[in-house]
């Protein structure tokens, strides 16, 4: 089991029983929707920006505990990012859970879910949130999908 | 309604599982999984790799058209299996079989080559809630593009054909009920001969999906009377790539050709064509040969054994799975309908089915999770996803047994109490 520990380490089942930024808002300036075809899994994502900064950011849906947490996690980093930051994370992250290479840059607490690149099955859980929320940082209304 | 043998016939009639096991190669390797995703696709028998590899190593040669031995000896083997697939679902004859790659395309055939040339605005096709996306999708498509409209019968709570209101669902507009046989959710079997007569009275076409049940049930096509009924060959322990239409020849005659190509056709000029006897004008190009011989081969393993044990077997299994699965914590099953078939699905609170899946992973047991390609399902019971776990007659207890206590294991693991 301790493979699977690597992969579901104790802060990502903290992130998934009790999820940060977790619910509705009711005056976004961009929302958008994420789906993973594979699951069924959905997640609606809520997005305040004031200039260019990200003021607040929630989230609400249901899915497994990697992508719970990797929602989770991503809410609490991207809080007060520019959205050119908070692409720049998109990009790291997503270059982390697909090759496991530790990027140069800070990706901080999302460094607990490196180990998701061993489960190919499983990478989409993860960047499910990260899409999302790329599409409502670039104004797109297509639901984001994993594929 | 099937009984569980007494103590006494017990000896001299209980299905030998060890000696089942001892066929399956992947059942004897160094690291022996614990399977229980046969709704997805089955494990195969050496009898049935061997029939492949035979014709790969021996008469590998194209069917119909080769004027030397070895295509001959490749088109009986081909039409061999047309023969047994008649015999084993009880067909007329072998023209009524239709090889396809699997029941979608087989669903598919009849959408294109019936659907789009009999439907028109008005038109109603009726199919239920219960579908797999094979058997919505392509009448989805068709209702589009022919104006024709798209009826479900639903279903209820516990995972059963919600009947209530098929007086009105089956009506004169009705010109086509496609259905599932059997559940790959619930493992329902659902009441298709009677759907089927009442789809008669009204002069509406009948089609079965029978993708979960032929692989665990005798059917008799003839008995139950209807006019298009489909499944797959790697879902009752043949290979890939290979499935079954069985078509009404009347059906066959008057339908269009599906596909457009080479076997399927009498006579081309550089103007128009004309097409093959039946079945052959809807199989296009060459089919999948081996694939079919190998189908051959899973029919033939399955009926040497005897049938009625299988499914007791397969009924004990899964009530001993579902008493085991009731006494774990949080546990809710989908569906508890009676007749049902060796599938179910669960969810366990506190775990998303990837997360459960991804431990009993570790333990070596192989499940479903995610919507089992029926995602109307999902949504009327308010989910998004369940585990499922679904056996074939060479699972045993003591791996369902091994199935509970990984789920244990994974209620630990994420910290639920």
């Amino acid at each position: 089991m301790d493979d699977l520990r690597e992969l579901y380490q104790e802060l990502i089942l903290d992130h998934n029983q009790n999820p940060h930024n977790y619910g509705e808002m009711d005056d976004p300036t961009a929302t958008a929707d994420g789906f993973n075809p594979l699951c069924g899994d959905r997640l609606t994502l809520y997005l305040r920006m004031s200039d260019e900064v990200v003021e607040d950011i929630k989230f609400v849906g249901s899915g497994c505990a990697i992508s719970k947490a990797s929602a989770s996690i991503m809410t609490t980093l991207l809080k007060g990012k520019t959205r050119k930051e908070a692409i720049t994370l998109f990009e790291m992250f997503h270059k982390m859970v697909t090759t496991g290479e530790l990027p140069e840059g800070d990706l901080g607490k999302l460094a607990v879910l490196s180990g998701v690149y061993k489960y190919p099955a499983r990478v989409k859980c993860a960047v499910l949130a990260w899409h999302t929320s790329k599409n409502a940082l670039e104004g797109k209304e297509s639901v984001a999908k994993t594929e | 309604m099937i009984t569980m043998a007494t103590k006494e016939d017990q000896s001299s009639a209980t299905l030998d599982v060890n000696a089942i096991r001892h066929d399956f190669p992947i059942l004897s390797g160094s690291t022996v999984p614990i399977y229980l995703d046969n709704a997805a696709t089955t494990l195969k028998p050496a009898s049935v790799i061997s029939a492949i590899n035979k014709y790969y190593e021996e008469y590998s040669a194209n069917v119909h058209r080769s004027i030397y031995a070895l295509g001959e000896k490749a088109t009986k083997a081909y039409e061999d299996a047309r023969e047994k697939t008649a015999r084993f679902i009880n067909a007329p004859d072998s023209s009524h079989i239709i090889f396809t790659s699997g029941t979608t395309e087989a669903i598919n055939l009849v959408a294109y080559a019936w659907g789009r040339y009999n439907l028109k605005p008005g038109d109603e096709i009726l199919i239920t809630e219960m579908e797999h996306h094979s058997n919505i999708i392509p009448w989805q498509l068709v209702a589009r593009d022919t104006g024709a409209t798209l009826r479900y019968i639903p279903i209820t709570e516990n995972g059963s054909l919600d009947l209530s209101n098929i007086d009105e669902l089956l009506n004169p507009k009705t010109k086509i009920v496609a259905m599932i046989h059997q559940s790959n959710v619930f493992g329902t079997l659902n009441p298709v001969a009677q759907l089927i007569a009442k789809a008669k009275d009204i002069g509406a076409l009948t089609l079965v999906d029978a993708a979960q049940s032929v692989p665990h049930l005798p059917v008799d096509v003839a008995a139950l009377d209807c006019d298009f009924f489909a499944f797959s060959g790697h879902k009752m322990l043949g290979p890939t790539g290979i499935g079954v239409l069985y078509a009404r020849l009347e059906l066959q005659e008057a339908m269009e050709p599906f596909q457009g190509g080479g076997e399927m056709i009498q006579q081309v000029t550089m103007d128009s064509s004309t097409w093959n006897d039946v079945p052959w004008k809807f199989e296009a190009g060459t089919p999948n040969i081996a694939q079919a011989i190998g189908l051959g081969a899973a029919m033939e393993y399955i009926t040497s054994k005897d049938r009625t044990l299988l499914i007791q077997y397969e009924k004990r299994l899964t009530n001993y799975a579902i008493k085991s699965l009731q006494d774990i914590t949080g546990m809710t099953i989908y569906g508890d309908s009676d007749p049902r078939g060796p599938v179910i699905s669960f969810n366990v609170d506190g775990i998303h089915p990837h997360d459960l899946a991804q431990v009993l992973d570790q333990h070596n047991v192989a499940v479903r999770a995610g919507h089992h390609c029926a995602q109307p399902i999902m949504n009327r019971l308010g989910i998004t996803a369940t585990t499922r776990a679904s056996f074939f007659f060479y699972n045993t207890s003591k791996e369902i047994d091994s199935l509970c206590e990984s789920i244990e294991d994974a209620r630990k693991f994420m910290g639920l109490k």
